[in-house]
């Protein structure tokens, strides 16, 4: 019978949460790296039991995890203990070091500070691990100060794709309050040499050229907090989703404004509709329904919980602008948690699954596309990301 | 040989049951830089996690300590206390007692 496995990064540990196809009753597995920030974890499309997960620290830094069996034990895949000086591996699995200009040997460019100077890359952590549609051993890692990294050997080594930052705009880019982060990576199934990203505080990016070059594809965007509302680059986009069967249409969940667009990025237009607000940070498509999309409203930029205190899922059949609340199972009062950016997914079993974490520790299911909804866990530490694998 | 004590993350990253490291680290004259490319040697996945992959700068919330001394502004190359060298004493890694 078929499965799904649930990957959850929390601010102290990553669980692992597994169910058989009826999503019902569930297998809890963690805290992993117990203590550590889980920033993201994601399995290979090609083979499942292939994870990675990113882990870190405030003292420690960064650190690359592997798993080959689904989870169930992990590597760090620079490499282990070894006993033999100068024969072992070179440990750079967490070696993240943005190129420089090959000409000078100084930083390709710098970005915008808080004070309006410019200011040098710093590498941070890993916001979003994205593997590979074809090949296990190749992952994009998106990072903190906001780059594009791809690994091809598995995690062991990085190299940045540097033509993002060098494309021009990088020193128009400005932290938002989570930091400058690349969170957002969507490989095309379509066409392997397309990628989006979405870099909080930039906007969107694509390339048509597996990550060489890059362009901003921010037009229709409108953001009040910026001087220029409708600037090319500067606009704080927190996540963009699509459907594989129709990969020219993106959905956005921006600062503010839920956006879609029908051309690859090229325009966007405002889909917000009727919801409670606009203001939001997740946003995902259904498995098998391309105009079925969900978002979670959330108050204001400067009050990160629901509406009214009641946590209600929005959902639209219609590919946005119409949205119905979703509110079975979900807590109607005195709920004030947050739903961050890459914690919420869908699992592609029928009906389909959908999945979303909360600041509160709560991870919630459901298992009729939105229908209604219980919690797998309510006790978590708060939930950074939460992503689903459907198993054989 | 010497001994290291990690802080208990970092144990549990390396592995390594029981509190303590020992290392054979090689050189006339012991030094803090000497013991750190001896521990990443045999652990490589704490290459980063103590210092920076590039400029080998301590990350900011660790620090050194032995016999009883904060060494974390000593020079990297300066020789450290001879109870390190003769494995009397441990050299501590230690995490700022901070965060949530």
């Amino acid at each position: 019978m078929s499965g799904v496995r649930v990957l959850v990064g929390t601010r102290k540990g990553a669980f692992i949460l597994t169910a058989d196809g009826r999503r019902s009753r569930w297998d809890v597995s963690g805290p992993h790296f117990a203590g550590w920030e889980i920033y993201h974890l994601k399995g290979s499309r090609v083979d499942p039991n292939r994870l990675y997960a990113s882990q870190t620290s405030g003292w420690f830094g960064q650190v690359i995890q592997r798993s080959s069996d689904g989870g169930k034990t992990w590597e760090a895949p620079g490499g282990g203990v070894t006993m033999e000086p100068g024969q072992g591996p070179k440990g750079e699995s967490n070696k993240f070091v943005y190129d420089v200009s090959p000409q000078t040997g100084k930083p390709l460019t710098t970005h915008q500070w808080y004070d309006g100077t410019q200011h040098p890359w710093e590498f941070k952590r890993v916001w979003h691990l994205e593997p590979s549609l074809t090949d296990p051993d190749t992952v994009y890692a998106g990072v903190e100060d906001a780059g594009l990294f791809r690994s091809s050997d598995g995690g062991k080594t990085w190299q940045e794709l540097a033509g993002l930052r060098g494309h021009g705009t990088g020193p128009k880019w400005q932290p938002g309050a989570g930091g400058m982060c690349l969170h957002t990576i969507l490989l095309d199934p379509s066409n392997p040499k397309r990628i989006y990203i979405a870099i909080s505080a930039a906007g969107a990016f694509r390339s048509d050229d597996g990550g060489k070059t890059w362009r901003p594809i921010n037009r229709g965007l409108h953001s009040q907090y910026i001087p220029d509302p409708a600037a090319e680059v500067g606009h704080c986009v927190h996540r963009l989703a699509l459907h594989p069967s129709r990969p020219n249409v993106l959905f956005m969940q921006k600062h503010w404004d839920v956006m879609r667009s029908d051309d690859g990025g090229d325009s966007w237009r405002e889909v917000s509709g009727n919801l409670p607000s606009d203001f939001g940070f997740v946003i995902d498509v259904h498995a098998h329904e391309p105009e079925t999309v969900y978002v979670v409203p959330i108050k204001s930029d400067g009050e990160h919980y629901p509406p009214e205190g009641k946590l209600r899922v929005y959902r639209s059949r219609r590919g946005g602008n119409e949205w119905e609340a979703l509110s079975k199972g979900l807590p109607q009062r005195d709920c004030y948690v947050n739903v961050l950016r890459d914690a919420m997914c869908v699992d592609t079993l029928d009906p389909c699954g959908v999945y979303f974490g909360t600041t509160g520790g709560q991870v919630y299911a459901s298992a009729d596309a939105g229908d209604s909804w219980a919690p797998i866990v309510r006790d978590l530490p708060a939930v950074l990301s939460v992503e689903v694998q459907s198993l054989p | 040989m010497i001994r290291v004590v990690l802080p208990p993350h970092l144990r549990t990253l390396a592995r390594v049951a029981g509190g303590e490291v020992t290392l054979d680290v090689p050189g006339e004259v012991l030094t803090r830089a000497a013991v750190l490319d001896a521990l990443e040697t045999r652990y490589p996945m704490l290459r980063g996690t103590i210092r920076d992959h590039v400029t080998a700068q301590r990350r900011p919330f660790l620090r050194f300590f032995a016999c009883a001394r904060d060494l974390t502004h000593e020079a990297a190359d300066a020789p450290l206390p001879d109870a390190v060298a003769s494995g009397a004493e441990p050299f501590l890694v230690v995490g700022a007692i901070a965060g949530g």
